[in-house]
């Protein structure tokens, strides 16, 4: 069955994203990891528009759009962290503490 | 086997080594080129799902774009380029522990439901038939995303730019 597969490999792309997330201290590649993350999900939208029950156009149209926001977002995203490391003189995702408890 | 089956089999080693390299790679910028080597595979994996245009797409934005743009945050921020993992060994065996579980309960559920599908018509796709849907059902969509990346635009000059005292 391919939509297993391609939807397997989505979901092994999903959790490595999700543990450079966690586990990786450089900001950017955190930010990286996210990248890696929404790529995943895309993966599973253009697989179900090919091999769902209704195969369909309007997964790859969703994934259009969601390449779209995830472009705006890691540019906004590096923004913030330049503007961060300018502050803090930083950029180690746990040197960022200003509002721990 | 057909080639299908062995293209998806090259390209899926292809993602996911690029993916288990930017885990392990200790230099931030070694990071940065696997996961854009990573997102090179995906747009192979778009053109086995007759997705032709966003193949195209993904190569133009995640790896020309955005591994730029990553590339700039790294020069930008980091001077000493190294990663040292976690602070505590105990919070990457935990991260580990806790994506282990969420993964392994994806799978099952993978591999336990029944996915009724069946197969598109490659006819259906293509750049026309694309086009055609975005300009036709999805226009407002499209303009708001227009709108979206303006703001992104005007944000990221405003957010990055030198404060001045």
């Amino acid at each position: 069955m391919y939509l297993t597969s391609y939807l397997a490999l989505a979901a092994i792309l999903f959790s490595i994203g999700l543990y450079g997330v966690l586990t990786k201290r450089n900001a950017v590649i955190v930010l990286f990891s996210i990248e890696l993350m929404l790529n995943a999900v895309n993966i599973n939208l253009v697989a179900f528009s090919k091999y769902g029950l209704f195969p369909n156009i309007t997964g790859q149209i969703f994934t259009l759009f969601t390449i779209t926001v995830a472009a705006a977002e890691a540019a906004v995203g590096i923004a913030i962290l330049i503007a961060l490391y300018r502050n803090k003189g930083t950029a180690e995702a746990d040197k960022y503490d200003s509002m721990k408890g | 086997m057909t080639g299908e089956f062995i293209a998806f089999f090259i390209l899926s080693v292809m993602a996911i080594g690029g993916a288990v390299f930017m885990i392990n790679f200790t230099r931030v910028i070694h990071m940065a080129l696997a996961l854009a080597f990573t997102f090179f595979s995906i747009a192979g994996i778009y053109l086995l799902l007759n997705a032709e245009f966003l193949a195209v797409v993904q190569i133009l934005i995640y790896t020309g774009a955005v591994s730029i743009l990553m590339l700039f945050g790294i020069m930008l921020t980091k001077h000493k380029d190294e990663d040292q993992g976690s602070i505590r060994p105990m919070h990457s065996v935990l991260s580990f522990i806790g994506v282990a579980a969420f993964f392994g309960v994806v799978m099952w559920i993978i591999y336990q439901t029944p996915i009724a599908g069946g197969t598109a018509d490659p006819k259906l796709f293509g750049v026309a038939k694309l086009g055609e849907t975005v300009f036709k059902q999805y226009v407002i969509p499209f303009e708001l995303a227009s709108v979206l990346l303006l703001v992104a635009l005007v944000g990221a000059v405003i957010l990055a730019k030198k404060e001045e005292k």
